[in-house]
């Protein structure tokens, strides 16, 4: 043997064979469609691509979206604060359950996500009729959406910071309460800067997710343009239409959002990665 | 209440001297049971009102079974796929060194950030016969876009970061030990990857295979541009929950939502039993 090779790395040839796999299966899946997507956008120029995005319906749509992120995201934040307090910080029977049930929107198809609020709030849902005679539209209106939207992102705050703060247990807490403080004042200068930069990293996966959710949203939203389309509905009613220019072009603003996210997501793990909840989550 | 009495406490939960138990526990029950436990409940309820045999008729339907088999068998290929590639992705992540390993691991993500429009449009583009990898296809005669070999692209993007994601750091946390007593009794290296690497991640493949194939079959945005959507052929049971409800058909949209519920659930059981048999590896 000409070189000596620690017995615990790869044959030259297994990385190389290895290495290509990983490159090509990155570059095929991933890469190529990310660049389809700027590449369809900027086909016929930037100018094209601009007047795309900048014509009412699309920022009717791009409006939509941040209101409906603007609603659910605090929304969502808010009740993953309060279970993880609860489920974390005491203990009481059922808590594994708890957690199950909180989870359990992650394993439930989109479209099934659309379609139980349909069900519900639909013209032949349970409280169609009644919410029709009060003048009040949920379905194929901005409450329906938001509504799917929430069911979509419910556990991304909360599956972030049961674990966290499970880990960082109750001492400080304790402490806090037995020196006097309100509970209040414990959560708000004991507990939220333990758990800031988890608590970000929940609301930065949430958003992504409650803007780019299209399976859901698009069961409740009927589809009427310039009012009830978000922007993912809005690439998909374009491109439809074959307008393809358009729809990359729209389709551009979410994946930089989603490259964004992916900044942020990658810079929180590298820099704060014991004070955000084990690595290994998707 | 000294600590031996609060084991020993008959109520349902342990005396704690942290306030806001009922409040933030009451807030979790009250927001779980709106958004994500009564709509569910509705959804359960809804196809019963065709009765058993409505019921039935519904989901045995061929279009409605090609569907499914569809959803659940190219689920179970794309999963099959990620089982092969995801390892080795993980594989040189945690164990080569070569520049630009932050980007390529940070890229693993792209799917969970990306919305599934974008995806779904990028990827039917990119693997049409006049795209950048389908046309040098379609010269080998293999056609993607449009077939189901197109849905089984797209649920294999989607599926591939939950497979890297759930080995990567069981990898990273596996002595090398082992590896080296392999070596030392004259294994060659590919004979300890495959019978000592291999079997040690084989509960984390196994359950990130579980989650990808859980995903994939509810999956509906990514997938609804690149499969053509021929009735009984590249129809996934997503859409023809959409097409039901389009037609107003609530009980037999939710009779296909309750099968695809079901499967959610049965998945979810797998995986509690795979991590119980994984134990605390985890």
């Amino acid at each position: 043997m000409k070189h000596w090779r620690s017995p615990t790395s790869d044959h030259p040839l297994t990385r190389l064979v290895f290495m290509l796999i990983a490159v090509s299966v990155v570059a095929t899946f991933l890469v190529l469609p990310l660049a389809t997507v700027f590449s369809e956008a900027l086909s016929k120029g930037f100018s094209v691509a601009w007047t795309a995005v900048d014509e009412p319906d699309a920022r009717a749509a791009i409006r939509l979206t941040l209101m409906v992120a603007a609603i659910a995201v605090p929304l969502n934040a808010a009740f993953g604060l309060a279970a993880s307090w609860a489920i974390a910080k005491f203990d009481f029977r059922g808590k594994q359950f708890l957690t199950t049930l909180i989870d359990l929107p992650f394993s439930i198809s989109p479209v099934v996500s659309g379609v139980i609020y349909v069900l519900i709030f639909g013209l032949q849902g349970w409280l169609g009729s009644t919410l029709r005679d009060w003048g009040f539209k949920v379905i194929f209106a901005l409450p329906g959406i938001v509504l799917a939207t929430m069911f979509v992102t419910f556990p991304f705050v909360a599956r972030e910071l049961i674990p966290l703060m499970t880990d960082q247990g109750r001492d400080e807490e304790e402490a806090a309460t037995s020196l006097g403080a309100s509970g209040f004042q414990t959560f708000l200068r004991v507990t939220l800067p333990n758990i800031k930069w988890g608590l970000l990293y929940g609301v930065l996966l949430c958003n992504a997710r409650a803007m780019g959710e299209f399976g859901a949203v698009s069961v409740v939203s009927g589809h009427i343009r310039g009012l009830t389309d978000t922007m993912p509905l809005h690439v998909e009613v374009l491109y439809n239409e074959y307008q393809y220019v358009g729809a990359f072009a729209v389709a551009s603003i979410l994946a930089l959002l989603a490259i964004l996210t992916l900044v942020f997501k990658s810079l929180l793990e590298w820099h704060f990665a014991d004070e955000i909840a084990a690595t290994h989550r998707h | 209440m000294t600590a031996a009495a609060s084991i020993r406490n008959p109520t349902w939960r342990s005396r704690s001297v942290l306030p806001g138990f009922g409040l933030s526990l009451g807030f979790t029950i009250f927001y779980l049971s709106a958004i994500v436990l009564v709509p569910l409940a509705a959804l359960i309820l809804r196809p019963w009102s065709i009765g058993w045999s409505g019921f039935w008729a519904v989901i045995t339907d061929t279009r409605v079974l090609a569907a499914l088999k569809l959803s659940f068998g190219g689920a179970a290929i794309a999963a099959l796929i990620n089982t092969v590639t995801g390892p080795i992705v993980a594989w040189v992540l945690v164990r080569y060194r070569f520049p630009g390993k932050r980007l390529l691991d940070a890229l693993i993500d792209l799917p969970f950030a990306l919305p599934t429009a974008v995806a779904g449009i990028a990827l039917s583009t990119l693997y049409s016969p006049q795209g950048w990898i389908g046309e040098p296809l379609s010269h080998l005669g293999l056609k993607v876009a449009y077939t189901q070999l197109g849905v089984i692209v797209a649920l294999t993007f989607i599926g591939l970061p939950f497979v890297v994601r759930t080995i990567q750091p069981v990898l990273g946390d596996l002595s090398r030990e082992p590896e080296e007593a392999a070596a030392t009794l004259g294994a060659t290296r590919l004979q300890t990857l495959w019978r000592v690497v291999l079997p040690s991640v084989t509960p984390a493949l196994v359950t990130g295979a579980t989650l990808a194939f859980a995903r994939a079959v509810g999956e509906y945005g990514s997938v609804i541009f690149i499969a053509g959507n021929l009735p009984g052929i590249s129809e996934i049971a997503p859409l023809l929950i959409v097409i039901k409800l389009e037609q107003f058909d609530y009980a037999g949209a939710a009779a296909i939502g309750v099968v695809m519920l079901a499967a959610s659930f049965v998945v979810i059981l797998a995986l509690n039993l795979l991590q119980s048999w994984a134990g605390p590896k985890r």
